[in-house]
């Protein structure tokens, strides 16, 4: 009977590492680089969400506040950490995206403090339940996967669809041809960093009420976001989200049927699997190389 | 104007300087230089607060130790604060600094086990008495080493073991606990101690399940030991992570008596557990929401003129941390006097020699005459959440 709550929160946890894992996704395919400051992002989103409540806002200003302020902050890495190397075909973004996410962290461990805080919300405060049983799920883990799912379909339309998406399509596959073609494409590749760093701000927010907010949230998330973007395959939106849903539910499922020691070996042991069978990752291509 | 030369200069600064130390040199009374105590601990980072904890209870210790005129003859006692950062790297530098450089009479310190543990070794090797206020590794005071020159006032993981299986008998008459452990080298040593305190007393465990300080959701290793039947849960964890444990097992409806390690008191535990964070009982040795004694309403006096944030008991957080080390250096004052002199192994012996002392904890009689730990499972005290606040557990002793 404890298979379904298992089930409903492992589903509610992977459609939040696959809403980060957009994120890689996102940035890979218009530039070839990969934002490695996500879980900062995701950490930024909840510790700015609490900030801007304890300041008197309400939760309905405080949310999109937070997740626009995350967007910035992915100007910055993008500025910081991404354009200096991309410009001058050097792969140290890697290193340089990754010391961004510690100073960030740093930073909020100084600003905010040591000290784990909790964020309320309507949508944690009892189980639900059908006919008189409970669910042994909260509202918030029922509407995580909608809400995720939504901001994953919104982005494929909007990627196959407007004119910004396609704009970006054709970034990701000819750089110099976009460009001669007037496509803004410095805009373009600022534009994916602001927006992986707003989804991962929108998971953090939503995590926030499962967990505890402190300075060192992201790290673990950000992990298995990238475990799970590589899993589904860096170029396929759609591969990346089910490959987050397929990692959460691993998780859950390992730790109630085998228990909580095996829990870290198995999962990642069956990305490892999953990708030797599918070195593209779940719904990837191999990507035709001209050389 | 000339420009004044450097000799002037070199000369004008020796003579403010000279002035300025026969000024400090007037103001102590009786004679002899002061007698120095060096505390090693975090005083930034995740653990701040509890250093900060530490330094409260020696600061009022040794105000009122120097107010009775001091120690040896009317000498002075000095602390000297070094911050480890929760790192044994940096509490090794530390220790060797005031050893060596300070040449402190005794060091305090070891707020997190492994810095404890590393500074052991030096201590010993220096024959400086090594005073721990917090850490509760087992094996810190059982090092090994003989001579011993550690010593202990504050819970011992084994005994904390062995408590948590006694309050979950007799309070809950658990028959049948789960284990419910933060996956980390504490809560691996306390599922030891914890599966030895159930087969001493002839109970085996319902099961016994690890989780992980980052663990969004522990309903699945919580689902396992309720199918397994446990009645009662025992759990190792910091605040974070407690606060996990307690959210998941309100979502699954489990209403499972909670026996729990100190993690929980230090930090909001009551924030981040929500409404019935009081569900956790957990292990303190002191609490300053128990009865009131002269002691207790003379160090809460003391606490509160010395520092403008305390304003009652319930402002005093991590409460262990100011008693334990209120009462610490109270006993090293004892000590030093025995011994006579601030020599090491004096000091060391004069620990052992230690009869009566009324502390805040308790009365001790000879504490350290047969262990190097002043505090044993009778000593402790149960608490819990209500709010923000730590109150006694009721019943608050088995």
């Amino acid at each position: 009977m404890d298979l379904l709550p298992a089930l409903i929160s492992g589903l509610a946890l992977g459609s939040l590492y696959g809403l980060i894992a957009l994120g890689f996704h996102l940035t890979f395919s218009v530039c070839g680089a990969l934002n490695f400051a996500q879980g900062s992002s995701a950490m930024l989103g909840a510790v700015l969400t609490l900030a801007l409540r304890q300041a008197g806002l309400p939760s309905a200003a405080a949310i999109p506040v937070a997740i626009f302020l995350c967007g910035l902050y992915g100007l910055v890495v993008e500025r910081a950490a991404v354009r200096p190397f991309l410009a001058r075909r050097s792969d140290a973004w890697l290193m340089a995206t990754v010391a961004l996410g510690l100073i960030t962290d740093n930073a909020a461990l100084f600003l905010f403090g040591s000290e784990p805080r909790a964020m309320s919300s309507p949508l944690v405060q009892s189980s639900v339940t059908i006919g008189g049983v409970g669910l042994g799920v909260y509202q918030l883990h029922l509407l995580v996967p909608v809400v995720a799912l939504a901001i994953a379909g919104a982005l494929h339309l909007l990627s196959r669809r407007s004119l910004w998406g396609v704009a970006m399509l054709a970034t990701a596959q000819n750089r110099d041809a976009a460009s001669l073609m007037g496509i803004p494409v410095s805009a373009m590749v600022a534009g994916a960093f602001a927006a992986s760093s707003a989804l991962a701000g929108a998971a953090g927010i939503m995590v926030a009420p499962l967990f505890n907010v402190q300075s060192d949230m992201g790290v673990v998330l950000g992990l298995k976001a990238f475990a799970v973007a590589i899993l589904g395959g860096l170029r396929n939106a759609w591969g990346v989200m089910i490959a987050g849903l397929l990692f959460g539910v691993a998780e859950s499922t390992i730790t109630m049927s085998l228990g909580s020691g095996y829990t870290q070996m198995l999962t990642f042991a069956l990305v490892i699997l999953a990708l030797a069978v599918r070195p593209n990752g779940l719904l990837g291509k191999a990507e035709v190389r001209k050389v | 104007m000339p420009q004044p030369s450097r000799r002037t200069l070199l000369i004008g600064g020796g003579a403010v300087m000279a002035l300025g130390g026969a000024a400090i040199a007037l103001k102590r009374p009786g004679g002899g230089e002061p007698i120095k105590i060096g505390l090693i601990t975090a005083l930034s980072g995740q653990s701040a607060r509890s250093g900060e904890a530490i330094s409260r209870g020696l600061t009022v210790a040794i105000d009122e130790i120097n107010a009775a005129g001091g120690l040896l003859g009317g000498r002075q006692v000095e602390l000297i604060r070094r911050d480890d950062e929760s790192s044994p790297a940096k509490g090794v530098t530390a220790a060797r600094e005031l050893i060596f450089k300070e040449k402190v009479a005794v060091l305090v310190g070891g707020l997190d086990t492994p810095v404890a543990r590393a500074i052991v070794p030096i201590a010993t090797q220096a024959k400086t008495p090594f005073m721990v206020p917090w850490a509760a590794g087992t094996a810190i005071t059982h090092n090994g080493a003989d001579p011993n020159f550690v010593f202990r006032v504050s819970a011992v993981d084994e005994e904390v073991d062995k408590a948590m299986v006694a309050y979950a008998r007799e309070v809950f008459s658990a028959r049948k606990p789960g284990l419910i452990m933060l996956n980390n080298p504490w809560g691996e040593s306390n599922e030891k101690g914890l599966q030895a305190a159930l087969s001493a007393t002839g109970l085996s465990p319902a099961g016994s399940e690890r989780f992980e300080a980052s663990d969004i959701d522990v309903t699945p290793q919580l689902g396992r030991l309720r199918a397994a039947g446990a009645d009662a849960l025992l759990l190792v964890g910091t605040v974070g992570p407690s606060a996990q444990v307690v959210k998941s097992l309100d979502r699954m409806g489990w209403t499972v008596p909670v026996v729990s390690h100190w993690g929980p008191a230090g930090g909001r535990f009551g924030e981040l557990a929500g409404p019935n964070a009081g569900r956790v009982k957990f292990v303190q040795t002191y609490s300053f929401a128990g009865p009131s004694s002269p002691i207790r309403d003379r160090v809460m006096t003391a606490l509160k003129a010395k520092y403008a944030d305390i304003k009652g008991p319930a402002d005093v957080t991590p409460a262990v941390g100011v008693a334990n080390a209120y009462d610490a250096m109270h006993l090293t004052a004892l000590a030093i006097a025995k011994a006579g002199s601030t020599d090491g192994d004096a000091v060391r012996r004069g620990y052992a020699g230690v009869e009566v002392y009324d502390g805040l904890i308790k009365r001790y009689e000879r504490p350290f005459a047969t262990s190097h730990d002043a505090l044993g499972q009778q000593d402790y005290v149960w608490a819990q959440f209500e709010g923000d606040h730590i109150v006694l557990a009721s019943p608050s002793r088995v």
